[in-house]
């Protein structure tokens, strides 16, 4: 190996990596505050007892389930323009792709959690006289969440990794802009190590904090519901 | 229309799929009287009991409450339709308290006794507070107010969702197997709160497994067999001096119900 | 049919064919060495000694906890440079598909093999056989029944991930689409069509995975 290291490269361009991350961050994180509730309602809708609402909502989530995210994106970014006549930057259309692929993934973390809540509180809970949206917000959901948090910050995690893809359609997230430095510079090797570096970093942050939240639920016994 | 009947069921039936389970069931609970539900398992008690706050929803006959029949007749066949709304304003009326306790995990007791009162009654939150604590005195567990559910024993939890109903301040109180769940030592403290309220004046439908405890504190004992009612009188006649074949039968296989004595 | 699409799909559905078959190929490479992958380092995590323990744990650790986008750019950009040579879209691809799966696998057959009581060793060893026959003989086939609806979303993920391999320009389904839209400006029905085949072959293909995952379920002992 007669490769000569130079990563003086990485310390020039701080300022634009720094940049680069916050915007995957900003990405992820309008991605994860658009699909949470959406992932929420349309787990309702799959939850209901009207037809006419479970229907699209297994669709919706199976159609966004299966497809790459990938196309997805092209799709919202390439295709939807000549559809409508709407153009879309690479910003809008991966945090709508990324919205609408996380909420379809995380309706079925909100189902499953709703699901596992046994039928003794929602007896409970009729039997006081509650509406469904008050026991939903007060007892169902707040038991339901909390047992499924540790899938939901996974999820995120996920999420995170995903949204790279938002380079393809020139978002400047933390690839696009070392991509844009590798081709200024030929440093493509430090470059690339650099960001995988940060990624690790980021994200082994992320699941070390889902690894304590985990522990912390597991020892607080008071919400082990029957 | 005023009656004296917290509760008139009649012509009741309830099938799950092509099963039936209640076939036909006429029944009043006078205000102020304690009324309980014997049966084998099976027999459809539970049922009959979640029939009346509409957990189950009956496939055919009516409930009336305080006279006024719940929903509206769909067509002929004895079938009605029950809007939400209309349910969730009778539940409010309805106190009942299930084998599981079922108090919500994530809440202290004195939120699980809160929750209704806030949602439900629209009081503040220093009232719901105020009438939470008064109960808890009222089943001795005054202090305790700020626990977790999972901090309570079984005889504990009961009382806190007795209180839990209490709190909605209904014209009746059903209880369905309240004290199946828990360990022998910790059954009486249950039954002495529920034989205080009967002493309160509270009008009660009860299933039990407890014949000694049924035998004092019924007014009226129904024995239910195969989704009917197949025996109904008071205590010391159903229990002591069953008429027909079948509730003979279970008294016998009840051999630990012997004489009649509580405490 | 023909009548129905336009004229410039029509001509693109050859094209479409054969990007799906370089998918599909992708896909099987991948899957298979995942597996394997998977298999070595989830053993030397589950069983081995200090050293290959702590190789296991840095491969599982680096994998899972960076971009797959972001490997495979790394091995088609920046590997070549450090060992100076040539590496091919479809290696570079496969290269970071396979190291990346591998890692989930490489957990999926730990979880697996930990699910496998501690008895079953210690019956096994009573009888005098070796570590790698037990190994194989007894620890994993009982621990595969655990492992099937985990690898199942897996396989289903990586053939997702397979579109990834468009971005080094690797001619599978979404380079071809996008190779197509750029000659024929018909972008709607290509990524239309993109998106249905995925949807076509994925939705049946869970189905399909869960029947079987359901059927060894029962008739396992």
């Amino acid at each position: 190996m007669h490769y000569q290291w130079d990563f003086s490269v990485i310390g020039d361009n701080a300022g634009l990596l720094l940049w680069g991350l916050g915007n995957t961050l900003l990405l992820t994180l309008i991605a994860i505050l658009i699909g949470t509730p959406l992932g929420l309602a349309v787990a309702l809708m799959r939850l209901s007892s009207r037809r006419w609402l479970v229907w699209p909502a297994t669709v919706y989530v199976e159609v966004f389930r299966a497809a790459p995210a990938l196309v997805q994106l092209y799709w919202l970014y390439f295709a939807l323009p000549r559809l409508t006549g709407l153009r879309l930057g690479g910003f809008e259309a991966a945090a709508i792709a990324l919205s609408i692929l996380s909420s379809a993934f995380l309706s079925e973390v909100f189902r499953g959690g709703i699901a596992s809540i046994g039928k003794g509180q929602w007896d409970a809970a009729r039997g006081i006289g509650l509406s469904y949206p008050r026991m939903l917000r007060t007892i169902i959901l707040p038991q339901a969440i909390r047992r499924m948090l540790p899938v939901f910050l996974e999820r995120y995690i996920e999420l995170l990794k995903t949204s790279t893809i938002a380079a393809t359609v020139s978002f400047g997230d933390l690839l696009f802009v070392a991509q844009d430095i590798s081709y200024r510079t030929y440093r493509t090797l430090e470059i690339f190590s650099a960001i995988a570096v940060m990624f690790f970093l980021v994200i082994l942050l992320c699941s070390q904090l889902t690894r304590l939240v985990e522990h912390r639920l597991a020892r607080s016994g008071e919400f082990t519901a029957r | 229309m005023t009656t004296d009947n917290v509760i008139e069921i009649s012509g009741l039936r309830k099938s799950f799929g092509a099963h039936e389970v209640l076939k036909g069931i006429d029944l009043v609970i006078p205000k102020g009287k304690t009324v309980v539900l014997l049966g084998a398992s099976g027999s459809g008690k539970s049922t009959l009991l979640r029939c009346v706050n509409f957990l189950e929803t009956p496939t055919a006959g009516t409930v009336a409450f305080n006279g006024k029949p719940v929903g509206t007749p769909k067509g002929t066949g004895g079938e009605r339709s029950y809007s939400d709304r209309e349910l969730r304003a009778l539940r409010a009326h309805i106190g009942i308290v299930f084998q599981q306790f079922n108090l919500f995990p994530h809440m202290t007791a004195l939120e699980n006794i809160m929750e209704g009162q806030r949602a439900v009654l629209g009081r503040s939150r220093e009232e719901a507070a105020a009438r939470a604590e008064a109960l808890l005195a009222r089943v001795g567990l005054a202090g305790r107010g700020g626990a977790y559910p999972s901090h309570l024993s079984g005889g504990q939890q009961q009382r806190v969702a007795i209180c839990r109903a209490l709190a909605m301040d209904p014209d009746v109180m059903l209880f369905d197997e309240a004290t199946s769940a828990l360990d022998p030592e910790l059954v009486g403290e249950v039954l002495r709160t529920m034989k205080a309220l009967r002493e309160d004046g509270m009008t009660m439908l009860i299933v039990t497994h407890e014949l000694g405890f049924a035998y004092h504190i019924a007014d009226e004992v129904v024995f239910l067999s195969e989704g009917r009612i197949y025996e109904q009188a008071p205590p010391h006649e159903v229990m002591l001096h069953p008429k027909g074949e079948r509730t003979r039968q279970f008294m016998l296989g009840h051999s630990e119900f012997r004489l009649p004595h509580l405490d | 049919m023909d009548a129905f699409l336009s004229p410039s799909l029509a001509i693109s559905l050859p094209a479409l064919a054969r990007g799906l078959v370089h998918t599909l190929e992708l896909a099987v490479v991948c899957l298979v060495a995942s597996l394997l992958l998977g298999l070595v380092f989830g053993v030397m995590r589950y069983a081995g000694g200090r050293v290959l323990h702590a190789l296991a744990i840095a491969y599982v650790e680096v994998f899972r906890n960076t971009p797959v986008l972001v490997q495979i750019l790394w091995f088609f950009f920046a590997l070549p440079i450090l060992v100076q040579f040539e590496i091919s879209a479809f290696t570079a691809a496969a290269l970071g598909l396979s190291l990346n799966s591998g890692a989930f696998s490489a957990e999926i057959f730990r979880a697996g093999m930990q699910a496998v009581p501690k008895g079953q060793w210690e019956a096994a060893n009573a009888l005098g056989m070796s570590r790698t026959r037990v190994m194989f003989r007894i620890v994993l086939p009982q621990a595969v029944r655990h492992m099937i609806p985990a690898f199942t979303n897996r396989w289903i993920e990586l053939f997702k991930l397979t579109s990834l391999a468009s971005v080094i320009a690797y001619p599978e389904l979404v380079y071809s689409a996008q190779q197509i839209s750029n000659s024929y400006f018909n972008p709607v029905e290509v990524f239309t069509l993109v998106a249905v085949i995925f949807i076509a072959l994925v939705i049946p293909a869970s189905y399909l995975l869960r029947r079987l995952e359901a059927r060894l379920r029962r008739s396992a002992p």
